[in-house]
């Protein structure tokens, strides 16, 4: 039997990667519910928020002003990406959006291992934030993520606020429905694409900024994430917020609790090593069952339309 | 030049490069020939979905990583001289390439039926991301499981046997590799002639009309679909058998990727596209990698200019006509 509070810790770990997840998925699922883009190179935006924030905070010695310079450096990369590349894609294949972006990741992470070198960068937590806080049931839990986990519902909040509430979100709402008919009436439709870029590629560079200060800072610290916000796109359905930020959760605390439960699990039949070994290698695939699963019942997500 | 006087083209040129790495006695020309000839192999197979049957799978590591995973795991078997298996069937393993070429394209297949059965019911970009996830969950499974070295992979000491013939004799190797490529697009040429290509070209291009026409759209693509996971897992034993080695990198999403990059560069439904594409990729990576550490970035810059402005790839270009991809 396991411990109530190891079980509850790991919930908890589940629930603050989960809404990293969604940061990550949000953006993507904005794009391309807006511009109808698939964009590998998500991944490359969140690896430079993380490098971003490294660099200032090692120049500064401010966790704060680094996060800030995560959420310009990635919002400034994907402004600019937008505007000299992803502009001329929009009409194209989605062959051809794989390729370029494919080839984009290529381009970031040999440039970023130019600039830095290939050692990764070590990012510490603010210090106000250090330690753990006693939650109710005598578990001691890290207050940093117990901070990310706020801040990451706060941002899912405001973003379901800006999408439905303001004009930008208007738009974002008119162009996913009708790209043509909004140009028509007089939105300008290359600031908005350029606008909505920018947003996803600023939420990937803090969700890069704010996981890198638990992890490292590397080259290619993107890329398994950016598949994991694939699988929790394709578990939510493509286009909706709703679904991403109900995918990220599932998609973070199945991961999570299936590491902790799996081996477990297979200990009451098998030799300990090997249930350890087995319930390893089934954890690592288990959201990958799990969105074989619903793709089985729900083709098109849970929140989507039937792809 | 006709395209198919571009596809004799590529199949002499890879011919010449090893044999003038005979003459002039630098081994390592028939090495990089052979690399080309299996990358190029692996491209055949995605070239089948992707250029003919316009389904971009992002997920053609998965296939052929598990054919490198069958050539090590047999072989290593062999070299033990444990059985693979206990139960059902007692198995044991083997150093026999004919062998382990029928267990890898049996595998792929399979493993391109249980995928293409699930992501074939979707299409556009969930496919792309379904294809990408599967073959992703097979790169972590290699990856924790501990049998045949995890993380660290596999090494097979010797090249497996074929009639007695020396193969641990790079030309030797070569030529082995290079005649089943030839069968292998033999083959994709006599399919994508026949009947199932014609109706598989159709599905591409409008598939409501294809069933209206009594063929169904979904069997089409999948059979395409297995066909092409059989041919890229083939490749991937072949990958395996000439580095001696087998390692999860194979499945990695990169190899992915670097296998659409050879359909790609080479033209797409082009027969010999993917090899021209593989030994640009080659090329480029050996000539910029001697010049400089970074030369992804380069690739990747190069790369983004081919695809926004010089569509059709090598074989379009060679040929003087652009490839209908659509």
């Amino acid at each position: 039997m396991m411990p109530a509070t190891l079980v509850a810790e790991q919930v908890l770990n589940g629930l603050q990667f989960g809404v990293m997840l969604f940061l990550m998925s949000a953006g993507l699922t904005l794009v391309f519910g807006v511009m109808g883009l698939i964009n590998l190179a998500h991944g490359s935006l969140y690896m430079i928020g993380a490098f971003a924030c490294a660099a200032v905070v090692s120049l500064t010695g401010s966790f704060w002003l680094g996060l800030a310079a995560s959420l310009a450096a990635a919002a400034a990369a994907g402004a600019l990406v937008e505007m000299t590349l992803m502009r001329r894609l929009y009409q194209r294949g989605h062959l051809d959006q794989v390729l370029v972006t494919f080839a984009l990741i290529l381009v970031f992470s040999e440039g970023t291992r130019w600039i830095f070198g290939a050692f990764p960068l070590y990012l510490d937590i603010p210090p106000s934030l250090a330690g753990t806080v006693a939650l109710p049931g005598g578990l001691d839990y890290p207050l940093y993520r117990l901070v990310i986990i706020a801040a990451g519902l706060a941002v899912a909040a405001g973003l379901f606020q800006l999408v439905s509430r303001t004009r930008l979100g208007m738009r974002i709402r008119a162009g996913e429905s009708d790209r043509e008919m909004i140009a028509a009436i007089g939105v300008n439709i290359r600031a908005l694409y350029t606008a909505v870029f920018a947003l996803g590629a600023a939420l990937a560079g803090f969700a890069g900024a704010v996981i890198g200060s638990i992890t490292s800072v590397e080259v290619g610290m993107g890329e398994p994430v950016l598949i994991l916000a694939f699988v929790v796109i394709v578990i939510g359905g493509i286009g909706s917020i709703k679904g991403a930020l109900v995918g990220a959760i599932l998609v973070g605390v199945t991961d999570t609790m299936g590491r902790l439960l799996l081996p477990a699990l297979f200990g009451t039949f098998l030799e300990p090593a090997d249930a350890a070994a087995t319930g390893a290698s089934l954890a690592s695939m288990l959201i990958y069952l799990l969105m074989a699963l619903i793709l089985f019942f729900r083709p098109g997500g849970l929140f989507g339309k039937v792809a | 030049m006709t395209p198919r006087i571009a596809s004799a083209a590529v199949a002499l040129l890879l011919l010449a490069v090893p044999l003038a790495g005979t003459v002039m006695d630098e081994p390592w020309l028939i090495t990089l020939a052979t690399r080309v000839a299996i990358l190029g192999m692996a491209g055949v197979g995605l070239n089948l979905v992707l250029g003919y049957g316009g389904m971009v799978s992002l997920g053609h590591a998965a296939y052929f990583g598990i054919g490198g995973y069958v050539a090590g795991v047999l072989a290593h078997h062999a070299l033990e001289g444990d059985p693979v298996l206990l139960w059902p069937v007692m198995l044991g393993g083997t150093d026999s390439m004919i062998v382990i070429w029928l267990v890898a394209i049996v595998s792929g297949a399979l493993l391109a039926l249980l995928i293409g059965c699930l992501s074939l019911r979707t299409s556009g970009v969930y496919f792309i991301m379904i294809t990408l996830a599967f073959a992703q969950m097979i790169y972590y499974f290699t990856i924790s499981w501990p049998a045949y070295g995890g993380e660290d992979g596999l090494p097979i000491y010797l090249r497996n046997s074929l009639f007695g013939l020396d193969t641990m004799d790079p030309m030797t190797f070569f030529l082995i590799v290079f005649a089943v490529l030839v069968v292998v697009i033999c083959l994709v040429s006599m399919v994508v002639r026949a009947r199932f290509g014609l109706a598989l070209n159709a599905v591409r291009q409008n598939e409501t009309r294809v069933r209206s026409v009594g063929i169904g759209g979904f069997r089409v693509r999948l059979v395409a679909f297995v066909m092409s996971g059989a041919i890229t897992a083939l490749a991937g034993a072949l990958f395996v058998d000439l580095n001696r080695f087998v390692s999860p990198s194979m499945l990695s999403w990169h190899t992915s990727g670097e296998i659409m990059v050879f359909v790609i560069l080479g033209g797409v439904a082009r027969l010999w596209g993917p090899i021209a594409g593989a030994a640009l990729y080659v090329f480029l990576e050996q000539v910029l990698g001697s010049m400089t550490d970074h030369w992804q970035f380069w690739v990747g810059l190069l790369l983004i200019v081919v695809v926004l402005h010089a569509r059709g790839g090598i074989m379009g270009f060679a040929s003087g006509q652009r490839s209908d991809d659509g």
